[in-house]
């Protein structure tokens, strides 16, 4: 059965207090965050309902939202996913060679998740990090000014922690 | 260099904290505030000229002025922090950096508008920012700055974030607003607008980050004394995010009395261009605003030195000049491709079209296409023709300014540089390997004033 943990719960209800009365669509967007960190990294129908019950709204209320918001994952990804900026500025100072290194180290395309499960390689528009470019999202935070060698020691990392 | 009011303790160890940012002056305008009449610190903000920081350019002042006050009826400030127009990396750095001077701003607007709960909506990518805002806020919640009777005055405002979720739109502030009510972002049609109907369909001011901030330095100075600092309609101080191929990228505050030759050259500021390269052409106020090639950047069609502010950006209009826009500043050397800058734009606007209008839904996709037929060396002469066709066509034609932001820059990269385009066409494999390169357009050399 789709359950938030306890502690989540708090949360819900911490963020549904936020708002007025009845106003507790509101909390939707956080609420969905909070789901896909929870349920695997993206958001499965039966999650989607379940956020939908517990902010008693219909179904579909999440799924228009869900599908509107590039952030929100729906199909599954790998363990990290690598958000890749590809606009303008970030252009400007190579990021379409950081795809390309990525796409060939991981040899997957944009889009596509290692067999391992392990990365995922998604591009993106303007993070709001032109000046440090290129970057990517990673996670909660952003890695940048990015280099081959940073991108290789990002992996690195990132598979010494999964082990 | 010029006069700092949001950066000038940014410098200070620790500034991102409570104590020592109330140790260095912190919600001193707050405590000012308190014993004013709520209309006159609108009056005071009236006085000191300032514009919405976030692109438009709308004068705060005015803007409050127009919130409704109907009895019983909640009012609503709610921050803009969706910062996502290309180039513009500015509101981040202060709440990354100096978290509370937009909280302190923010207390003060909310005590000026009568907003008991106000919001910060902030981009959902800003994860980590998040927490320093949460955390800045309990700060200010457990110094009495927040929460119930603030300082024994007898307001009361609790203040939240909520997250976006990757939506570029959300900065369009009905599509804000839509956003906060847990539905899709799309705009509403003005009017009504939301300072009669906004959020929950109460009235509702929605103010940039910046915007919010200088409010602090506005009180504490005096409106007089801000409208002082700059030129003309541009008064007090403006961030300014640098990037693309410049030495020293990043933030700079600027009082908008340099030039825009002194702000790309001056090693104060941009530090000039990398490995001697040559400027081509600058996206100076984000990438919605009109891009110019280096001769219309750094001086007016009239012959005069562009200055960094408003007026000045914008002189000449869309055929010779450009916008002060949200202040992101995107330099392009003499390597770099016109047709396909454009392109990662119009695709970046393709994402971003919430769908609700036909002439930016389609419009934005079709650009795309064309653009990256030419850029891969597949287009036809008439294309540009076409092009020019479709901005035409989706400029002023759908609900929200983000149609005219797609058709913008596509009009103005075939506005100046049609020759390059017209390259790509005729050189369909050299296009690939080769660069069109400056041509005729400037090539300035910076004098250092001594």
């Amino acid at each position: 059965m789709i359950q938030f943990n306890e502690t989540t719960i708090l949360k819900v209800n911490e963020i549904i207090a936020r708002y007025p009365e009845g106003k507790q669509k509101s909390a939707l967007l956080p609420v969905l965050h909070l789901a896909q960190v929870e349920f695997g990294g993206w958001l499965a129908v039966p999650v989607m309902d379940y956020v939908a019950q517990l902010l008693q709204i219909e179904p579909i209320e999440v799924y228009e939202v869900a599908s509107f918001y590039s952030m929100y994952n729906l199909k599954p990804v790998g363990k990290y996913v690598f958000e890749v900026c590809q606009t303008g500025p970030c252009m400007l100072n190579g990021s379409d060679n950081i795809i390309d290194y990525i796409k060939s180290t991981l040899n997957i395309n944009v889009g596509e998740t290692t067999t391992d499960g392990m990365f995922t390689l998604k591009t993106v528009e303007c993070l709001g990090a032109c000046g440090y470019a290129p970057m990517m999202q990673l996670g909660k935070t952003y890695r940048e000014h990015l280099t081959k060698e940073k991108v290789d020691s990002i992996i690195e990392t990132c598979r010494s922690k999964a082990n | 260099m010029g006069r700092k009011l949001l950066l000038d303790k940014i410098n200070v160890e620790g500034i991102r904290h409570y104590d020592v940012y109330r140790k260095e002056g912190g919600y001193r305008s707050v405590e000012k505030a308190l014993k004013m009449q709520p209309n006159d610190i609108v009056e005071e903000v009236k006085k000191s000229g300032l514009r919405g920081r976030g692109g438009a350019g709308f004068p705060t002042g005015m803007k409050w002025s127009f919130l409704a006050k109907p009895d019983g009826v909640p009012r609503y400030l709610v921050c803009n922090a969706d910062e996502s127009e290309p180039g513009t990396f500015k509101d981040r750095f202060l709440m990354e950096f100096i978290p509370h001077i937009l909280i302190e701003g923010m207390i003060v607007a909310s005590f000026a508008l009568g907003s008991n709960t106000s919001y910060i909506y902030i981009r959902g990518e800003y994860d980590w920012i998040t927490d320093i805002l949460e955390q800045a806020i309990k700060e200010a919640n457990d110094n009495g700055w927040l929460g119930k009777n603030i300082q024994g005055s007898g307001f009361d405002c609790q203040m939240y974030v909520q997250r976006g979720a990757g939506a570029y739109i959300c900065g369009e502030e009905t599509a804000l607003i839509e956003s906060l009510e847990g539905k899709r972002g799309n705009p509403r049609i003005k009017p009504p607008f939301p300072a009669i109907k906004g959020l929950w369909d109460c009235p509702t001011v929605v103010n940039n980050v910046e915007t919010l901030a200088a409010v602090v330095p506005i009180l504490n100075e005096g409106g007089d004394a801000y409208a002082k600092i700059g030129v003309g309609r541009s008064t007090g101080t403006k961030l300014i995010s640098a990037c693309g191929n410049i030495n020293k990228p990043g933030i700079y505050e600027i009082d908008m009395t340099i030039s825009v030759e002194e702000f790309i050259y001056s090693d104060e500021y941009c530090g000039g261009i990398p490995n001697g390269k040559k400027l081509k052409a600058c996206i100076p106020g984000g990438s919605s605003v009109p891009i110019l090639p280096a001769n219309l950047l750094l001086t007016t069609a009239k012959g005069e030195k562009r200055l960094m502010n408003y007026e000045s950006l914008s002189d000449g209009g869309f055929a010779t000049g450009s916008m002060m826009g949200s202040g992101g500043f995107i330099v392009l050397d003499e390597d770099q491709c016109i047709v396909k800058h454009t392109y990662t734009l119009a695709r970046f606007y393709r994402h971003e079209s919430c769908g609700q209008c036909s002439p930016c839904r389609e419009g934005t996709g079709w650009m795309e296409k064309i653009l990256l037929a030419i850029e891969s060396g597949k287009g036809k002469m008439s294309d540009i023709d076409l092009l020019w066709d479709i901005q035409r066509k989706i400029e002023g034609n759908t609900i929200c300014p983000l149609g005219d932001a797609a058709a913008w820059p596509v009009a103005a990269a075939i506005r100046h540089f049609r020759d390059e385009f017209e390259w790509h066409v005729n050189n369909p494999e050299k296009c690939l390997t080769e660069n069109f390169g400056l041509r005729h357009y400037a090539d300035p050399v910076y004098v250092a004033e001594s």
